[in-house]
This record gives C-alpha cells, sequence and structure tokens, in this order.
C-alpha cells in the first residue's frame, strides 16, 4: 500500500506539473472564433470604406497573410501583385483566361494554378500547380463582394489604379440565397426547433441552462418587452445573465409573422 | 491433440505465408495498387443504381443516391442536462484511444518476444510474453466498452455527423464489427491456449494465433483510421460532401497512411511504457530477490521496448506533418505557426522528460553491472547534450507579443535564441538527442563485456569516427537548410539528417554486434541491483507517454477547427470554437488521470487472479466428500 501511495503520488505530481506549465509557462490565447460573414451595406459605402473592408478581409477572414508574408516565405509577397499581373498575363506559363488587371487577380484567388510564381508551385510539379486553395469555397469561402474588396485592396496596395466597381448587391452565398427562400414556419414548435432557442433556455420540452428560464415569461414580462427582447437582447439583461451570449440577428433570420408568433406564444406562458 | 512432426514444415510454411501476406499485402494496400472490391459494394449498387438514368441522359440524377453533407444549426445538436456533448466525446474518445493502443500494442511485441523464447529455448522469454498478454487482456474488455460507449455518444450527441459517416463508411464499418469477433476468437484463443499449445508443433500453432490476432487488430485500426482521417482530409465527395459511391478513395485519403505509421510507432511506444510501468510496481511491490530480479529484466525488456519505437516516432511525426502541409498548407500553419504552435512547445517538455527519464533509467541500469564503472565518466557529457538538444527544441518560433515587448525584443525573434526556434534547428536537437540516448545504449551494452577480437581498437576508432562526421554532417545540413535556404527547402533538411542518424545507428550495431561476438562477461549483469528510483523513471515514462498521447490527439482533432469534416460539414455546435490551451490541457490532465486510476484496476485484477483463499469451515466437508465418493463410483 504504501508504494501504492508513492506511485500514485508520483504519477499526480507529473501530471500536476504538465498541466501547470500548460496553464501557466505558455502565454494564454484566447482563439479567434469561426470567421463568420459581415454585413455589408453597399449603398452608402465609398471607395475608402471598400478598401478597408479589403484589407480586414486579406488580413481576416480571407487568411492571406498566413501565407503571403515576409516572415514565413511559403507565398510570394503581394505588395506588388497587381502591378506584375500584366507581365504575368503575358508569361507563356499563363493558363488563365483574364484579360486585365482585376479579372487577373481575381482568378488568381480561384483558380491559382492559372499562374504559378517559380519557387511556389506544389512539390513535383514544376511549379504547374498552386498549393493555395480556392478562396471562394471551403474554409475561407469568401463571397463576390469579399473577392472585390480584396481585389480592390491589392489594387491599390500596388499602387496602381483602383479598377474595381463597389458591387451593387451583396452577392449572397447560395447558403443564404437558399435561407431567404424558405418556407415561413408554420408553428411555433418549429420556430423554437429550428432557431434552437431551447438550447440555451428552458422552454417547452427543451432544458436548457445558459439563458433565462423561458417557462412563465409572459407572468413578468409584456409582450413588448418579449419582443423588444428578442430583437436586441442586450437592452435590458435578466439578472445574473452576461451580455452578448444571445445572438442579435432573430430579426433578420425570422420573418415578422413569425416573430409575432413567438411573441404571442411566450407571452401566454404564465 | 498432438500434430505429426510433417506436418511441422507445413505450419512453418503457413506461417511464413501469414508473414508475407502481412508485409507484402500492407505496403500495397498503402500504395493504392488494391483495387478496393472488397469494400466496393457501394460502389456497385450506385453505379447499378445509376445506368438507367446515364441511359436516360439524366447523368445529374445517378449520383443523387448520396446528399450533400448536412447542414447543421444549433438545435441539430441534442443536449443532455449538465453535460457538455464536447467534453464527453472528448474524453471517451480518448480513452478508447488509450487502451485501443495499449491492446494493439502488447500483442505486437507479445509475439515477437515469443518468437525470441522459441528460438532460443529459453523459457524467461515465454513467460514474461505469457505476463504482458495478461495484462492487456482485461484492458481488451475495457476498450471494447468505450468503442461502445464512443458510438452511443457520437449517436447521441452528434446525429447528423454520424449519420454522414456512417453513409460513406457503412461497409467498412460492417467489416469492422466481423473483425472484431474476429479479434476476440484470436486474442481469447491466444491468451486461454498459452499453456495448452506448448512444445513443437503446438507452439507453431499458437506462434500462428498471434500472428493472425496482429493482422486483424492491425487492420481494425487502419480502418477506424481512416474514418478520423476522412474528417481531416476527406476524400470521394465533391464539394458539397456528396458521396461518389466508391468507398475506397473516402478510405485512402491524404492523411490515411501517414497516420498509419505514426499510430502504430507510437503503439509500440505507448504500450511498452504502460508494461514497463507495470513492471516497475511489481519490483517496488517484492520482496523477494528472484521476483525482483524478474520484473527489473521485465521492466528492462518493456522499457527498450519503448525507447526503441521512440527513437522513430520524430521521423513519423515529421512525415505526418509534411503530409498535412501537403494536403493543406493553410491547415499546416495552423498546426504549426498558429494558436496549436504553442502546444507545441508543451511536447517538447514532454518529450524532453521522455528521453530524459530513458537515459536516467539506463544510466541507472548501468549499475547492475559492476563493469559500467569504466562509462560513468561519459554520462555527463550525455546528459550535456540531451539537456541542451531539448531547449533548442524548446525555443518557440513566432511568439505572440504585444508591441511594448515587440518593442522591447527589437523584433519577432530573440536576437540570441531566435534563430534556435526554426524547424532546422530542431530537427538537428532531436537528431542529436536520439544519438545520445543511443550511446547511453551502447555504454549499457557493454557494461558487462570485454571485446576479444583483435581488432577492437579499430573497431572503436571506426565507430568514433561515424559518430563524428555523422553529427558534423547532420549540423551542416541543419545550418545550410536552416540559415541559407527559402523557408519552403527549410524542412528539406530532415530528410538527410534522419537518414545520417539511422545510418550511424544501423552501422554502429553492425561494428558492435561483430566486436562482441565472443565477448568475455567480465562483470555479469545482476539482475535486481537497480536502485529504487530507477523505477520512478519508468513511471515518470509512462505518464509522460500518457499525457503526451492525449495532447497530441487533442491537436490532431483540434486543426479540423470549426468543421466536423473539413471544408465538407461546418460544426455548427455551441462548441465550434478551439478551447484555449489550458483548457485542453485540464482536459487531457483529466482524462490521463481516469486512464491511469483503470490502468491500475487492471494490473490489480491481473494480480488477484493468481491468489488464491482457502477458507477455514467455509465449506460443508460432507459435500466434498461425496463428491470425492461419487467420482469413485464412476
Amino acid at each position: 500500500m504504501k508504494n501504492f501511495l508513492k506511485v500514485a503520488v508520483f504519477s499526480l505530481l507529473i501530471i500536476f506539473l504538465f498541466a501547470g506549465f500548460a496553464n501557466f509557462g505558455v502565454p494564454r490565447i484566447e482563439p479567434a472564433p469561426p470567421p463568420t460573414e459581415e454585413k455589408v451595406d453597399l449603398s452608402s459605402l465609398t471607395m475608402d470604406q471598400f478598401l478597408v473592408l479589403g484589407e480586414k478581409i486579406y488580413k481576416g477572414k480571407g487568411t492571406c497573410t498566413l501565407c503571403h508574408n515576409a516572415l514565413g516565405g511559403r507565398a510570394p509577397l503581394l505588395e506588388k501583385a497587381a502591378a506584375v499581373s500584366a507581365a504575368r498575363l503575358n508569361n507563356s506559363r499563363y493558363k488563365g483566361e483574364a484579360t486585365d488587371i482585376e479579372s487577373y487577380l481575381v482568378e488568381s484567388m480561384i483558380k491559382p494554378s492559372a499562374f504559378v510564381v517559380a519557387g511556389f508551385g506544389k512539390k513535383g510539379t514544376n511549379d504547374a500547380v498552386s498549393p493555395m486553395p480556392d478562396v471562394s469555397t471551403g474554409s475561407i469561402g469568401l463571397n463576390e463582394v469579399e473577392l472585390a474588396a480584396v481585389t480592390a485592396y491589392l489594387q491599390d496596395l500596388s499602387g496602381v489604379e483602383v479598377t474595381v466597381k463597389i458591387p451593387k448587391d451583396a452577392g449572397d452565398s447560395a447558403e443564404e440565397e437558399e435561407e431567404e427562400q424558405r418556407k415561413p414556419y408554420e408553428t411555433v414548435e418549429d420556430i423554437l426547433s429550428e432557431v434552437g432557442c431551447g438550447a440555451c433556455h428552458k422552454v417547452g420540452e427543451d432544458e436548457g441552462e445558459q439563458g433565462p428560464n423561458l417557462t412563465k415569461i409572459g407572468a413578468t414580462r409584456s409582450a413588448t418587452h418579449i419582443r423588444k427582447s428578442i430583437l436586441d437582447p442586450n437592452a435590458e439583461l435578466s439578472k445574473g445573465f452576461e451580455k452578448d451570449l444571445m445572438p442579435k440577428d432573430y430579426g433578420t433570420q425570422l420573418y415578422a409573422s413569425e416573430l409575432e408568433m413567438l411573441v404571442d406564444y411566450l407571452a401566454k406562458l404564465k | 491433440m498432438k500434430l505429426k512432426n510433417e506436418n511441422r514444415w507445413g505450419l512453418k510454411v503457413v506461417d511464413v505465408a501469414f508473414l508475407a501476406l502481412i508485409f507484402f499485402l500492407t505496403p500495397i494496400i498503402i500504395s493504392g495498387n488494391f483495387s478496393g472490391e472488397f469494400f466496393n459494394i457501394a460502389a456497385q449498387a450506385a453505379e447499378q443504381a445509376a445506368e438507367p438514368a446515364a441511359e436516360g441522359g439524366d447523368a445529374e440524377k445517378a449520383t443523387s443516391l448520396y446528399g450533400p453533407a448536412p447542414k447543421t444549426t444549433l438545435a441539430s445538436y441534442p443536449t443532455v442536462k449538465g453535460v457538455n456533448s464536447r467534453i464527453v466525446i472528448w474524453l471517451v474518445a480518448q480513452l478508447h484511444l488509450w487502451f485501443a493502443a495499449f491492446v494493439l500494442a502488447v500483442p505486437i511485441f507479445v509475439f515477437i518476444i515469443e518468437a525470441i523464447g522459441m528460438r532460443t529455448r529459453d523459457r524467461r522469454y515465454d513467460n514474461m510474453a505469457y505476463e504482458f498478454i495478461k495484462v492487456s487482456i482485461t484492458a481488451y474488455s475495457l476498450t471494447a466498452i468505450l468503442g461502445g460507449l464512443l458510438l452511443f455518444s457520437l449517436v447521441l450527441f452528434y446525429p447528423d455527423l454520424w449519420s454522414y459517416l456512417a453513409t460513406i463508411f457503412k461497409d467498412s464499418m460492417f467489416w469492422y464489427a466481423v473483425l472484431f469477433f474476429a479479434e476476440s476468437a484470436c486474442l481469447y484463443l491466444y491468451y486461454y491456449g498459452w499453456h495448452w499449445l506448448q512444445g513443437g508443433d503446438r507452439k507453431w500453432v499458437h506462434l500462428t494465433i498471434g500472428l493472425l490476432l496482429n493482422a486483424v487488430g492491425t487492420m481494425l485500426m487502419f480502418l477506424a483510421n481512416s474514418w478520423l482521417t476522412f474528417m481531416m482530409s476527406p476524400e470521394g465527395v465533391n464539394a458539397a460532401g456528396v458521396f461518389a459511391g466508391d468507398i475506397w478513395p473516402a478510405i485512402q485519403n491524404h492523411l490515411w497512411n501517414p497516420i498509419n505509421l505514426h499510430r502504430v510507432v507510437a503503439n509500440v511506444a505507448f504500450g511498452g511504457s504502460i508494461v514497463g510501468a507495470y513492471a516497475a510496481f511489481k519490483f517496488l511491490s517484492s520482496s523477494r530477490a528472484e521476483d525482483r530480479a524478474h520484473y527489473d529484466w521485465m521492466g528492462y525488456t518493456a522499457n527498450f521496448i519503448a525507447i526503441s519505437a521512440l527513437l522513430p516516432l520524430p521521423f513519423a511525426g515529421y512525415y505526418l506533418t509534411t503530409e498535412i502541409y501537403a494536403f493543406s498548407q493553410q491547415m499546416g500553419i495552423t498546426l504549426m505557426g498558429g494558436i496549436f504552435a504553442w502546444l507545441f512547445i508543451i511536447q517538447a517538455v514532454l518529450i524532453g522528460a521522455l528521453f530524459l527519464s530513458a537515459n536516467y533509467y539506463l544510466w541507472c541500469c548501468m549499475g547492475r553491472s559492476d563493469g559500467a564503472v569504466r562509462y560513468y565518466k561519459y554520462i555527463k557529457y550525455i546528459a550535456i547534450v540531451i539537456v541542451a538538444a531539448f531547449l533548442v527544441w524548446f525555443t518557440p518560433h513566432t511568439l505572440v507579443l504585444t508591441n511594448e515587448e515587440l518593442k522591447a525584443l527589437g523584433g519577432p525573434y530573440h536576437k540570441y535564441i531566435g534563430p534556435f526556434g526554426i524547424m532546422p534547428a530542431k530537427n538537428t536537437a532531436v537528431n542529436l538527442m536520439i544519438l545520445a540516448t543511443f550511446v547511453s545504449f551502447l555504454f549499457y551494452r557493454r557494461a558487462n563485456k570485454v571485446a576479444t577480437v583483435s581488432w577492437v581498437n579499430a573497431g572503436n576508432a571506426a565507430q568514433v569516427a561515424l559518430f563524428v562526421t555523422g553529427v558534423i554532417n547532420i549540423f551542416i545540413l541543419g545550418v545550410y537548410y536552416g540559415y541559407f535556404t527559402n523557408t519552403v527547402y527549410k524542412i528539406a533538411a530532415s530528410i538527410p539528417q534522419v537518414c545520417t542518424t539511422l545510418v550511424i545507428i544501423v552501422i554502429s550495431i553492425l561494428i558492435d554486434s561483430f566486436m562482441y561476438k565472443n565477448a568475455k562477461e567480465v562483470a555479469p549483469l545482476k539482475w535486481g541491483r537497480v536502485p529504487e528510483r530507477s523505477q520512478y523513471a519508468l513511471f515518470l515514462l509512462a505518464v509522460s507517454f500518457t499525457w503526451l498521447m492525449g495532447l497530441m490527439g487533442y491537436i490532431r482533432s483540434g486543426i479540423r477547427q470549426h468543421w466536423h469534416v473539413v471544408d465538407i460539414m461546418r460544426d455548427n455546435s455551441a462548441d465550434a470554437f478551439t478551447p484555449t490551451m489550458g483548457f485542453a490541457a485540464n482536459v487531457v490532465s483529466i482524462g490521463a488521470i481516469i486512464f491511469l486510476s483503470m490502468v491500475i484496476f487492471v494490473f490489480w485484477l491481473s494480480q488477484i487472479s493468481a491468489n488464491k483463499t482457502e477458507p477455514q469451515n467455509y465449506w460443508a466437508p460432507e459435500a466434498v466428500d461425496k463428491m470425492a465418493s461419487t467420482r469413485g463410483k464412476g
């Protein structure tokens, strides 16, 4: 028994040391949340704001700087990307269909193998295939507006004329279009299950705990108050619950008829 | 049952044929020359169903047998009050993996030890192999229970993901279940038939069952690996996740082989370390000299197995990482240069602990022979090399800094130690660490002997020359590729460096084998004559391996980030974010404590199974007499 205790204490000590080092020996970093698509009001956007948006996507959601940076050297630097585009189009190795700088830059993002800068091709392909993914799909998934913004930013970065026009519509992704065309939910149960209210709230048959209990919400809150809380959750917080826990976009996710159906249902829970 | 003598050769042929099957068929499968017919039932069905549609000119409909990957919302993830589904899946999967690694690894080296026993006719090897398999037998049922629990957890908490994976892998999942029965049959026959199948042809039959057990176990692991690597590097589906109908590309996805190789090697290292801890505990608990000698020998053998597998493990890791980069640079950079980069600093601490404990154990073990005193003076130099190499591996590359820190440091890298942060410097360090460990082993091996061949001096000089030129070569490769070439070529140093290390080890073993072939034993090894603190090095090894495996399991899974299946099926659950390193380390620690507690339970079970209690005045004596008289009548 004595040996067992000695070994157990020794083993626990090692585990605590490793855990301690991981907790306090290396910097505490909060990983970034999953990327989301930004809602942009294109009607009032100036070109300067559009360029700022392009830079933000270039350094953020687009993850361009992961490879295109001076430290890593995994991909060519893009400070002069637009300036050298004309020469690339005339290069014998160019396999794309672009006709000008703007279309070349867009093409380089969605068909990166159309022209691969010497030394940066996939291993064993003799610079015929680029290791870069199509940024309009997969985990990056830039939409048309975002691609246009990055293109404009790259033109501006190279000091050439920005030829990109700010798109008039938002260029929604297929997913969003699908979402917009959906049929309205017919019952309040559909709304609760599809929107996922029960994941955080105790309501109906669900037992969520992250948000306030809604089983008798109508007894203490008016319909107006409930509506306001759905549309602007941070406006008036229930005691003991933190800010920003509830998504703020239910006003755009739900049709007006659905919102009213939900408010009516909750107001009657007494 | 007694087989005739003439059948013995037949059995040997069967064994050789099995070996050929394992060693030749596996590479063929791995290289992709295997047509996949075995798993192709779904593809054929898809083709048959597609024919009429294609004839009708509607090719699109032909592929619509399978739908796109599910698009989930928060509501798609069932919750259970007070339970965090991610932590449940995380812990259950990791526990299953720990036990599975252990029960898959033990039969590999039990088979080898049994074969050595048969070749040398030294019964001690057979007894030790039996004790090893005895330890793993209870762990086997725990592995199965945890596997079932993992399945339930997936179905319960991630039904859409499970449904999607089952749609694609249903055939291989069916064969997995069949193989699981086959493995159980082989394992129970191998264990319970150990004493029955002894001597002559019977021993060959037993060894063949052991071989079959390993073949089936390895196949099982490869199948399960294909499901998890599909989630990392999906193939056989289109961009929307629609399955093309042929399961083989989905199985043989980009990261399948690298993970297969890495897991086989790592499992052996891990299994060796756990059995080493068992032997260490038995050593500490034994009071009889012969028991201590036995468990000292068992611990040494287990440690030898663990370290033999640990030495090539970094190379398997580099291969895996290279293939991750080849599949997706973005994933590779997330792994090595993003949030997960710091985890590799924690990994460096663990690897340092592993190498230091392995070497410390060897140095303590040199005390078994009085002849080892000749080599004590070199130990401090080996220790210096290992610590220096560890510090280089420990040096971070790109630091996440605030502006003030950046200004104080004068850039993203430290002026003096910054250059040690890059991969070629770390490659150089790990190769030196491996060579230093090998030198420790050479000294231990020579401790009790004096070479008698006439060319001793020349042989020693050749070995020194080999080490010196090899180390210089490793340095030059590291410096040239690390500091005088483009980043994309920096990793290129690793392959020639690895080759250099392997050449040094292989040639050195060859020279040593010939030089010490008929060596004079000047100070025999006295098994059991080791300090008790040496056994704690074995515990450190086992705990470090367990924790390291948990950490690397988290990294492997974590680099998928907010994707269930990378770029195909997005994770929209409440936990679709990367946790902080501290949180991950805490979950890994809790898992390691649970696992080690369960392992202690398994060890205890194997111990009590050998105990027999004869209670006084408990059983009615007349019942015993009655039985005896009945027997007499019969």
